[in-house]
């Protein structure tokens, strides 16, 4: 091989985002120390992003197998049987560091990426959701540049999953300090294949042919997942202008045909396998397929379509240009593989082979320019080992106060309703198709958990979850409650879960307040996926999400997918018909503690939580659930932020039906109205319906479904108060929270 | 009965489109690169970003080969509905008056919207009646209808516009709340909203937009006139 003039130093890999340790490692691994080429691939290879060399050993504890399970993690993404002979993939992904820096091709590509893994396997994507995390919008600490973030990522989700056509069903928001400098993206998709027509991404056969096919590769994007995605933020009240050339720019109408070409290739069955290109590019695709199938690959850089000539090797090994896969085609089969790539006016082109190597080799017109052993690169990144320690300080300031403790109920409620956490998402999802593909039986607003019918009469179920700022109160049972509440959205449609994604957003896991804040939640998610039979199918972690003001909210954000026997029984959550009965049903307890009304209060966060009995609650679910789909309830609706108070209005205002309600405090009146706490659903129906529904859990019943207002009257020796608001100010509240950010 | 629905790169609501007019009779995609209409008795322009409305929306769609035929087709009298996109590629095509621009928010908008039926005598609202309201979901970015007013003059005169949105539903701020109009030979129809995504209760929210299919069964199969003179 050719040495370069100068090779690189232990500085440049330093530089690169390697410790000096793992630098002497690769040159061990190469027996020499590695060129040019080289040292990138291993600096993107080994980087947290790619190698999980901080949580790889906390996401082996988690639970990866069930009955419904078809792929679990370790494939570009997860899939569950959903009967009828058709699986359905999924899994949520992070693009936080590339949304803080251009929030719109941030946002964009993050959706583009996350649809990608799941063609990728050959499912056509039928539904996105997105998790979104910013700073304060109003107040103090409040910036322009929130809104900036918080515009510009709505308007690139809906840019990508509109023009692609697949549906954006579903999502959660929320606003919060800790996420001021360090907003999160998560993306999660969706897709529906025949079950024998999965594909999985293992190169095979020594002497087939590597094909690259999609967009040309640029330079941009270059070093993103170990520079922006394994690295905190800039410090000094640097936003990262610096680093915007290493975020991507997406083309929706070149992934809309990429999507279509890879569907027709698999269809005739012209792939031995497929995988997407993401983060760290070239590199990681073709060295990942190598990784799993055993062999090695030899790549031709000179072969690449490039968008921008004199690129250097290893600039086209780790571009993260986007709208591209990488697929291993038999050599009878590479002319069909064209036709199919022209006729989607896609760019294929042949750039490498398989070999019995085990060898990872860079050609540029055919002379060698870099030569790796797969298994080191892919699979001998050293691990790392948490130092957990819980920390003896609190982590956050309280938020800034917005509300005072004694406003009487009445503005208090109207104050939750139009706080930016519980406002109407409305101004968000309007801005996405929820429709296309003709599944959406549920869309946001109408249920708990967006429902997408099935070919067979059934439907599918999905939920996105994560309230940060419980997590931070207690990673344990935050964590346990973000699962739950997945579960919960999914009993008020009356789905069951068959398996969860989970994309872990934290701080820089080599701090141990960070580590500790990481293994407690880990734990907390696999006991709670453990209880629901609801396992871990594929993920994603994002650490190092810090900003000089320290790290965000540990945000563990939780997706779950469940399904339903009879679509036209999805639930909703609005009141249905005046006269039925409301009842609080479950193990319901409410508190304060980390509650949205702390938080208006300026309250301090509560180091933990109040103890859960996981057991109780999917007990509960299991009944709802049951109730749901067997027709009986009109409404069902999990209590969570704001309490009881905000659900009532909540479904008042999907239903268009007021309610009159007495409630008999066993605690104080603000527990009782606006506590929090998992477990409680509030649901309408008959006065059968909820007796049937006593037999198998608790049912208080609380008041009537009727009238033009949300009246509550409330005793207790703590006092009584009562409260009334009409349908329109409630409405007014709730649709006017969130509506001037989008002027 | 049979529809042909185009079918360009980036097209997006194609499928439906083809799933909806598969309840009232048969339809077959038509590929954009083909001339050959297959034999159709109309044709359904899509909904979607064809070729990812680079240049301007539905301005490269207009000249692909299947277009083409569609124009022609559209000549001699034949049946042609565009829907979101596909409206736009009509517009672009000159086969419909006026333009679509961007939303007054300037924002993609998805919503639930009503319209009233102003012209039940069309080959495309034969199975309403005058002042029924559809409620059919709507979903763009560039769907605010214009055109100057000595076109809406004509228009008026030949009673081209079929639909407007009803009151507090004209979201995109298009011209005299114009939400379908037709040509002046009255075989030719555009709308933004989608009434193929209004076809089943479960999916639509109504099931509404299917007598816009079932009109134009019933054009093809010769119980309704086009509307030539009906104004």
């Amino acid at each position: 091989m050719p040495e370069a003039a100068t090779l690189p130093s232990v500085d440049d890999a330093l530089a690169l985002g390697l410790t000096r340790e793992e630098y002497e490692l690769a040159c061990v691994k190469q027996g020499r120390p590695p060129n040019q080429v080289e040292l990138a691939m291993y600096s993107l290879l080994w980087s947290e992003h790619c190698a999980y060399k901080h949580s790889k050993r906390l996401l082996r504890t988690l639970p990866t197998e069930g009955a419904h399970v078809v792929m679990g993690p370790g494939e570009n993404a997860g899939a569950v049987d959903v009967g009828g002979g058709l699986v359905c993939a999924f899994k949520v992904e992070s693009h936080n560091h590339p949304s803080a820096v251009e929030p719109f091709q941030g946002a964009a590509t993050g959706v583009g990426g996350i649809l990608r893994d799941i063609f990728a396997i050959g499912a056509r994507p039928i539904a996105v959701l997105d998790s979104l995390r910013f700073g304060e919008l109003s107040g103090a600490g409040a910036s322009d540049r929130v809104r900036y973030l918080l515009d510009g990522a709505v308007s690139g989700i809906g840019h990508y999953g509109n023009s692609i056509g697949v549906p954006t069903v579903g999502g959660e928001v929320y606003f919060e300090g800790p996420y001021e400098q360090n907003c999160l993206v998560n993306a999660m998709a969706l897709g529906l294949a025949r079950r024998e027509r999965l594909v999985r991404s293992a190169a095979a056969g020594p002497g087939n042919v590597v094909v690259l096919f999609g967009a040309s590769t640029g330079r941009d994007g270059i070093g993103g997942a170990s520079v922006l995605a394994s690295a905190e933020l800039g410090h000094d009240g640097d936003g990262g202008e610096d680093r915007r050339p290493t975020v991507q720019v997406g083309d929706p109408f070149e992934e809309k045909k990429l999507l279509e070409c890879s569907l027709e290739l698999l269809d005739r069955e012209l792939l031995v396998s497929l995988q997407d290109l993401g983060a760290a590019g070239l590199t990681s695709s073709a060295s990942e397929m190598a990784s799993k199938g055993e062999v090695g690959i030899d790549l031709d850089v000179a072969r690449v379509p490039l968008r921008e000539p004199g690129m250097e090797p290893f600039e086209i090994m780790v571009s993260e240009s986007q709208e591209r896969m990488l697929c291993v085609v038999e050599p009878h089969r590479l002319k069909d593989v064209m036709s199919v790539c022209e006729k989607w006016e896609v760019n294929g082109a042949a750039i490498g082979t398989v070999t019995d190597s085990g060898r990872m080799r860079v050609l540029r017109d055919g002379e060698l320019v870099g030569d790796m052993p797969v298994t080191a690169l892919v699979d001998e990144c050293p691990l790392y080992d948490l130092f957990p320690q819980r920390p003896a300080e609190p982590l956050y300031p309280p938020a800034a106060a917005t509300l005072a403790p004694e406003e009487p109920a009445r503005a208090t409620l109207l104050a939750l309703l139009s706080s930016p956490n519980i406002a109407s998402r409305r101004p968000l999802f309007e801005q996405y198709d929820a429709i296309v593909q003709s599944r959406t039986i549920r869309r946001p607003e109408q249920a708990d958990a967006a429902v997408l019918a099935l070919p067979d009469g059934s439907a599918l179920a999905v939920s996105i979850d994560c309230n940060g700022r419980r997590v931070a109160a207690d990673p344990y049972r935050g964590t346990v409650e973000a699962v739950l509440e997945c579960a919960a959205n999914l009993a008020c449609v009356g789905a069951e879960p068959l398996g969860t994604t989970n994309n872990l957003n934290f701080g820089n896991p080599e701090k141990p307040h960070i580590a500790w804040q990481l293994s407690e939640s880990v734990r907390g998610l696999g006991d709670a996926c453990r209880s629901l039979q609801a396992p871990i199918v594929g993920g994603n972690v994002s650490l190092y999400n810090e900003g000089s003001t320290g790290p965000i909210y540990p945000t563990p954000v939780i997706g779950m997918v469940g399904r339903l026997p009879d679509a036209r029984l999805a639930g909703r959550l609005g009141f249905a018909r005046a006269g039925e009965q409301l009842a609080v049903v479950g193990p319901f307890a409410p508190s304060l503690a980390a509650s949205e009304l702390e938080k208006l209060h300026g309250a301090a966060l509560p180091d933990g939580l109040p103890e859960i009995d996981i057991d109780a609650v999917a007990a509960a679910q299991d009944a709802v659930r049951e109730a749901v789909r067997g027709g009986a309830l009109s409404s069902a609706h999990d209590i969570a932020e704001g309490g009881l108070a905000v659900a009532l209005a909540e479904c008042c205002l999907a239903g268009g039906l007021g309610a009159r309600v007495r409630l008999q405090a066993s605690a104080s009146p603000l527990v009782e109205l606006f506590g929090e706490g998992p477990g409680g659903f509030l649901v309408s129906g008959s006065e059968q319906a909820l007796r049937a529904l006593a037999e198998r859990t608790a049912v208080s019943p609380i008041g009537a479904v009727g009238g033009e207002a949300l009246a509550i009257e409330l005793a207790g020796e703590a006092g009584a108060v009562s409260l009334q608001a009409t349908l329109e100010e409630l409405s007014t509240a709730h649709s006017q929270g969130l509506k001037e950010f989008f002027s | 009965m049979k529809f042909g629905v185009l079918q360009f790169p980036g097209s997006c609501d194609e499928i439906d489109a083809l799933a909806a007019a598969r309840r009232v009779g048969e339809a077959e995609l038509i590929w954009h690169r083909d001339r050959d209409l297959g034999g159709a008795d109309a044709i359904i322009v899509p909904g979607g970003f064809s070729y990812g409305d680079y240049l301007r929306a539905g301005a490269i769609a207009r000249f692909s080969p299947a277009m083409e035929s569609v124009i022609a087709f559209a000549g001699e009298g034949g049946l042609v509905l565009g829907i979101c996109n596909g409206f736009q590629v009509l517009c672009e095509a000159h086969l419909l008056p006026g333009a679509l621009l961007p939303n007054a928010n300037l924002r993609f908008t998805f919503r639930q919207v009503e319209l009233d039926v102003v012209r039940p005598d069309t080959a495309f609202t034969a199975a309403c009646v005058l002042g029924e309201r559809l409620s059919i979901p709507a979903k763009h970015s560039w769907g605010r209808y214009y055109a100057d007013q000595p076109t809406l003059r004509l228009m008026e005169d030949s009673a081209q516009v079929v639909l407007r949105y009803a009151s507090g539903h004209n979201f995109n701020g298009s011209v005299e709340d114009i939400a379908g109009v037709r040509n002046e030979a009255g075989n030719v129809f555009g709308l933004m909203p989608h009434p193929e995504h209004a076809v089943d209760e479960l999916t639509g929210g109504s099931a509404d937009g299917l007598s816009i299919f079932e009109s134009m069964r019933l054009a093809a199969e010769g119980a309704v006139g086009a509307g030539v003179g009906d104004a």
